[in-house]
């Protein structure tokens, strides 16, 4: 037997665009429809796409495998067909052991029950027996850190006790296969940090895991392995370091559409590169280049190019343009086309960021072309250094 | 078919919470709590004993005890298959949130539904036997037949229940299908009126398969003698049938059901 937990073999998945028959009426005709013209499943009909198309990959027990890709590519519906909400319209996927899933904190919830009531329920509905409920009830609220509030019917919570009521159930359950969507990302900045040290606990208890997470950062942390997903095709598989930085670059090359049609000068490209050349990880303190190409076509009044870097959350922290540096705006000619290189030292704590590149006019204020995602990029590092700012903390006792 | 009772079997506590969370909620902030158990089965009373008095002014004979004793024992089946019905095909469409996030078998909602209103009938069983023994109603061995007649009632709402909830879950037109049908049903099963009323065409109303259990229940409780069993027998049957043929269609369309809802 192999010792593969998971397995997806050529899984594909077909879904319609807008509405399905709701109503008998609309039902009858397009009952008639498919008596008299028999639908083959390898074929699309009108209106219907492919939402996984030939996925395969398989998870070896105890390994933590993340998902990554864009929004609509098809991480959701792999993950519904992983925990048997829906059937694959071809190909076959196979289980070994207890799956329980965390698609999304609190689903059962209701909001008149109490919040330990609400744990007896959700638990039972996660899998959980009520005898084990018991046994941990005492963790899972002492890990909610809602026991002032654990009686109070939970329609009083607010969204983000509701998400960390959720994620403390959640992550009690103890399955062999546990199918994790964006949950980590749940309740303030201690409690996500509380929530993925369970993560790693769990991890570390031999569990198999599998993981959706916009989060690259967590991906590269948590995961061995992971696969790039987009539109429904598998892009990558791999190491978890590797996969990301194809997709951070795919991802980036894809924001480099023209933002200003007419505009007197444009931003042509935006590149973010490392000494050996194009990279998306970066560790703490190494060289950084932004290269920005900006070309003019009528324009020949003073410019000036800005980059911002942005967290995960994108709150921007750091900015600068390029008067600031020289004291002086320069000029193109109508037609001429020219790179502006930003030269910056990585000094960032681990992290996932994003590269914001703008075109300005100066003397008016004015913003002329502006690449609100021109490239992210990952900072990793050995010391767990939270926040933005990298300061090389060292301890000394005496 | 098995595997769907079986599933059922290993999520019982699942089956058992969801069945709590229904009568929780539903005596939840609410004044009258548990009296509301007693409220429809009361209205259909009333209603009743108001059409028995508009028989006795037509036929100038008083309206005696034991009319008032029969509708009581025909309206509490009756109540409870109109709230099970209606409450259980609506249990999947109830939780989108459940049916497209979270896995389990899905036959546990309609059944936990029906098990939620099977609670509020125990209870007003309970105040109608205090009341029945109040008014003198004796008891005799026919009383045996009753487990048997409530336990085809059961299987008959478990498979309407279950059959409904999936086929509204694809067809909204269900839900007000079954509305409608609910509300006239009661003038079309002898739950006011007696089957024998009818005379020769008595067996034409006995079809439907609720009538021979409400008229069993009349004839063991109220009149102390054994009912039909050739009634029984067929709707026995056919709530097993209607049972099995919705555990099966339920089973075939379920991988369906978190796209379609």
């Amino acid at each position: 037997m192999s010792d593969f937990v998971l397995e997806f073999e050529q899984v594909s998945k077909k879904f319609r665009r807008g509405q399905l028959h709701d109503s008998l009426r609309d039902f009858l005709p397009s009952l008639v429809r498919t008596a008299l013209r028999r639908a083959r499943s390898a074929e699309l009909g009108e209106r219907e796409f492919w939402a996984l198309r030939d996925v395969s990959f398989a998870v070896p027990r105890g390994t933590a495998v993340g998902i990554i890709g864009p929004n609509g590519a098809g991480k959701s519906t792999i993950l519904k067909i992983l925990t048997g909400i829906m059937n694959p319209t071809s190909g076959t996927k196979s289980v070994r052991g207890s799956l329980s899933a965390l698609i999304e904190v609190g689903a059962g919830f209701h909001p008149d029950l109490t919040g330990r009531e609400n744990v007896f329920l959700n638990g039972t509905i996660l899998g959980m027996s009520r005898r084990q409920i018991k046994a941990k009830l005492d963790e899972i609220i002492e890990f909610s850190g809602l026991s002032e509030f654990i009686d109070t019917p939970v329609k009083r919570y607010s969204s983000g006790m509701y998400a960390r009521l959720g994620f403390s159930i959640a992550c009690h359950v103890e399955p062999d296969i546990l199918v994790v969507d964006e949950v980590l990302s749940v309740g303030d900045w201690a409690f996500q940090n509380k929530s993925m040290e369970k993560m790693k606990s769990i991890l570390r208890g031999g569990a198999t895991v599998i993981f959706v997470s916009h989060n690259l950062k967590a991906i590269t942390e948590l995961c061995d392995r992971a696969v790039y997903l987009d539109k429904g095709r598998i892009q990558s598989t791999g190491r978890s370091s590797e996969v990301v930085d194809a997709y951070i670059r795919r991802a980036s090359e894809a924001a480099r559409v023209p933002h200003a049609r007419d505009a007197e000068a444009v931003i042509d490209r935006v590149v973010l590169r490392g000494v050996d050349g194009e990279v998306g990880v970066f560790r703490p303190g190494e060289k950084g280049f932004v290269d920005v190409v900006i070309s003019s076509a009528t324009c020949d009044k003073p410019l000036a190019v800005a980059i911002a870097l942005r967290d995960e959350n994108y709150n921007m922290f750091f900015y600068i343009d390029s008067a600031r540096l020289e004291a002086e705006p320069f000029q193109l000619r109508p037609g001429e086309s020219k790179t502006l290189t930003f030269e910056l030292d990585m000094h960032l704590a681990p992290g996932s960021y994003f590269l914001n590149a703008a075109l300005t006019r100066p003397d008016l204020d004015v913003t002329v072309d502006h690449r609100p995602m021109a490239a992210s990029f990952v900072v990793h590092s050995d010391v767990d250094v939270r926040g933005v700012a990298n300061l090389y903390p060292r301890l000394t006792r005496s | 078919m098995l595997g769907a009772v079986r599933s059922v079997i290993r999520h019982k506590d699942l089956l058992l919470m969801l069945t709590w969370r229904d009568i929780h909620i539903k005596y939840k902030q609410s004044i009258m709590g548990f009296l509301w158990a007693l409220f429809m089965p009361m209205i259909i009373v009333a209603a009743g004993i108001m059409i028995k008095l508009a028989f006795s002014y037509i036929s100038a004979q008083p309206l005696a005890k034991q009319g008032i004793i029969t509708i009581s024992v025909k309206s509490l089946p009756w109540a409870f298959f109109v709230s099970s019905v209606r409450f259980s095909s609506n249990s999947l469409v109830a939780n989108p949130n459940l049916v497209t996030k979270i896995y389990f078998p899905r036959i546990i909602f309609p059944v936990s539904a029906v098990i939620a209103q099977l609670f509020d009938f125990v209870i007003a069983s309970v105040v109608l036997v205090v009341i029945l023994a109040f008014l003198g109603v004796g008891a005799s061995t026919q009383l045996l037949w009753v487990p048997l007649l409530v336990g085809i009632l059961i299987v008959l709402v478990l498979g309407l229940g279950i059959f409904l909830s999936a086929a509204n879950l694809f067809f909204r037109d269900v839900k007000y299908l079954v509305e409608v049908i609910l509300t006239f049903a009661i003038f079309f099963t002898p739950v006011f009126y007696e089957a024998e009323m009818f005379g020769r065409r008595a067996d034409l109303l006995l079809l439907n398969p609720i009538a021979p259990i409400l008229e069993g229940l009349r004839e063991c409780v109220v009149l102390h003698r054994a009912p039909d069993p050739g009634w029984i027998g067929y709707s026995g049957v056919l709530a097993v049938v209607v049972l099995v043929l919705a555990i099966r269609s339920f089973v075939r369309l379920e991988p369906r059901f978190a796209e379609s809802i």
